[in-house]
């Protein structure tokens, strides 16, 4: 089970031929990921790891069934890629690509409201569910089938903690990246419901960090719905100073908001634990099932 | 990326919307020729990007042409929180009524833009929503139908406008909406917003944050960020012409590391264990040598940094290139500084073994090596 992906995912990797792209479809591959076609304007015709390359998403529409896309091209071409996916009909829609402009993500997200299509990302590492399928580029060997969900808006954070999740034998059931930018598809909230339904997903691990209200807000849900299934988090950026930028866009606190203290206060009082250390987590879930 | 204020009034201006006539000057005489062609009295207003200008001494108001002159020399000799003043506006003084507040922001919850307007204007938004927040109007705005007139006039209305004054405000709001979507705003606001005592509104100040992702469409300013004035330190300018993130902080633990998450964990790391950290560098995702190589060289070009701490989680980058561009900065640069490596993922096994046959000793986990560079950067190498 797990959320989102699984056994019957069928991918198109966007930008296949390009390094990236190229690179991880051969990882994906190996993995075990469905990917049925690439594709690259101007280099259809051709073939990258064994996988035939498409102009257009409309052609791959023509000649496979294809249910999902991963999006490598590069940012000021990206918002064109996500929306040709989605006017041809795919609902999960994983974009990689950094540095995509905002009014162009609001785009993206607007019309996949609109056809009631999932997106992850912009500037996420994907999204795993271990054994089954992968759609990222996440270091697959860090992973264990299990039954931890884990939502994060960091990808080597996510790494680092799934990897002593796994040392400690607590699995995963899905891990998936939000993205680093202020605007993404999927929000800690979404995930939350997700992941409630998912027989396999027993705990979560909530993985925030600074800049924006959306970890409170998902504190607020937490404690208002009674959420019945325990959650652990790890909010990064303790010692960020406000106004700078860490890195992701979305990383910033404005004057007093969106700071890792406001975060962590709003779990603690929702009753989430809260970890002082990334490699903490592991212990706070081994105590929380315990209970 | 921050505009300056003239700037901003330049682009608000061209659109449409009521600015205090005014111009810019780098010099105390170009100030006597901007003032003799304006009516008293003036604002002389210096042009940094540093919040908190008017409470540092950064706005002064004129009655006469040789008294802004005077300002001006004054302003240019300053400097304001450390940043030399190189550029005065001189602007006319309007006769405010009332201090208003509109401004265009993303909503991550929503996934848009919202507007917010506020019928209390003059302090900081964040001031407004913790004094009155019930005047904070707010509209979320739907991007697939944009932000019209009539939204615009809704919102003047809430603010307690009628008749001419509601649609002259409407106008206004609906042009700022435009401003800030074909310049790619990621936060435009006048504030004031001024209702003059003869009824008519002017954006008294404006502020304009560009998004830094969508510089490539406004190539003028990139240019003016990486090569002209910014809010930008040397080292912040270096990293962003080499497509790495830099944040200057004032520790003395140089740090390294791919994907922000890790990078700002990184330095909650060294920080819960008593350390300082001396900045934020994020080299990014499959990021190769040469560009680790030049991340090694921004870090350590700041004097203060005493240790190097590199952490390292592959996913899209590649431990091998990370371990050969280490031993390129060496080669170019010399590390002269001790370094504490932590590598693991993709390619782990090839980027340590590169690194260990050039005698560095590389870590795995990333909590005993913020220990171990916290040591260091205390009582040096041992």
């Amino acid at each position: 089970m797990g959320i989102i992906i699984g056994k019957n995912t069928r991918a198109i990797v966007h930008g296949i031929t390009g390094t990236q792209g190229s690179f991880h479809t051969q990882l994906m591959l190996e993995y075990g990921t469905k990917i049925v076609a690439g594709v690259t304007p101007g280099k259809g015709g051709t073939r990258i790891q064994g996988i035939p390359v498409y102009d257009t998403v409309e052609e791959v529409k023509e000649k496979h069934s294809a249910n999902a896309s991963i999006i490598f091209v590069p940012a000021p071409f990206a918002a064109d890629s996500a929306l040709e996916a989605l006017e041809n009909g795919i609902k999960t829609i994983v974009i990689i690509t950094e540095h995509i402009p905002i009014k162009d993500s609001v785009n993206i997200m607007a019309y996949a409201k609109k056809v009631n299509a999932t997106i992850i990302g912009p500037n996420t590492p994907g999204i795993i569910t271990p054994v089954e399928s992968k759609l990222g580029i996440m270091p697959a060997h860090i992973f264990k089938r299990g039954n931890i969900g884990m939502v994060s808006r960091s990808g080597t954070l996510t790494y680092e903690i799934a990897a002593s999740l796994s040392r400690k034998n607590l699995g995963q059931s899905t891990c998936l990246g939000l993205g680093g930018d202020p605007i993404t598809g999927l929000n800690f909230i979404d995930t939350l419901k997700m992941f409630e339904k998912d027989q396999q997903t027993k705990a979560i691990v909530l993985i925030g960090e600074i800049g924006g209200n959306l970890e409170e807000l998902a504190a607020e849900y937490i404690a208002k719905d009674k959420y019945p299934k325990p959650v652990a988090a790890f909010i990064a950026g303790r010692s960020a100073p406000p106004g700078k930028r860490m890195g992701h866009a979305g990383a910033m606190v404005m004057g007093k908001a969106g700071t890792a203290e406001s975060k962590i206060e709003k779990f603690k009082s929702a009753g989430v634990k809260v970890a002082e250390k990334p490699n903490d987590v592991p212990e706070l879930l081994t105590k929380l099932f315990s209970v | 990326m921050k505009l300056f204020e003239y700037e901003a009034k330049n682009i608000l201006a061209k659109y449409g919307i009521p600015t205090p006539d005014g111009e810019l000057v780098t010099n105390a005489s170009q100030a006597r020729e901007v003032a003799s062609k304006l009516k008293p009295p003036f604002v002389v207003k210096a042009q940094v990007l540093v919040a908190g200008r008017g409470k540092a001494g950064g706005i002064l108001f004129a009655d006469s042409i040789g008294e802004v002159e005077k300002d001006a020399e004054k302003l240019l000799r300053m400097q304001i929180k450390g940043i030399p003043v190189k550029n005065v506006w001189i602007e006319e003084k309007i006769q405010i009524k009332k201090e208003l507040y509109f401004g265009i922001t993303t909503d991550r919850f929503n996934q848009s833009y919202v507007a917010i307007a506020s019928a209390v204007g003059g302090m900081e938004i964040e001031e407004i929503a913790s004094k009155a927040p019930e005047k904070i109007i707010k509209f979320s705005i739907n991007p697939q139908h944009g932000f019209h007139s009539f939204h615009a006039r809704q919102m003047a209305r809430k603010m307690g406008y009628a008749g001419n004054q509601l649609s002259e405000l409407g106008k206004i709001f609906e042009k700022l909406y435009c401003v800030g979507m074909d310049y790619d705003a990621e936060l435009i606001e006048m504030n004031p917003l001024a209702e003059t005592i003869d009824g008519k509104f002017v954006a008294a100040d404006a502020r304009i944050i560009l998004d830094d992702n969508a510089l490539f469409r406004h190539q003028e300013y990139k240019k003016r960020l990486l090569e002209g004035e910014s809010e930008l330190s040397p080292q912040e300018i270096e990293a962003t012409k080499n497509d790495l993130a830099y944040v200057k902080l004032d520790g003395d633990i140089g740090v390294i590391g791919n994907g922000a998450g890790l990078v700002m964990a990184t330095l909650d790391t060294i920080q819960y264990y008593d350390g300082k950290p001396a900045n934020f560098l994020d080299v990014g995702g499959g990021a190769p040598a040469d560009k680790i190589a030049t991340a090694l060289k921004i870090v350590l070009s700041d004097p203060k940094v005493k240790a190097l701490f590199i952490n390292i989680l592959g996913g899209i980058t590649r431990c091998d290139e990370v371990a050969k561009g280490i031993l390129e900065a060496e080669a170019k640069i010399g590390v002269t500084k001790p370094m504490v490596i932590r590598l693991v993922g993709t390619n782990e096994a090839e980027g340590k073994r590169i690194l260990t046959e050039a005698g560095i000793h590389v870590l795995e986990s990333m909590e005993e090596a913020a220990q171990q560079v916290v040591e260091i950067s205390r009582h040096g190498d041992k």
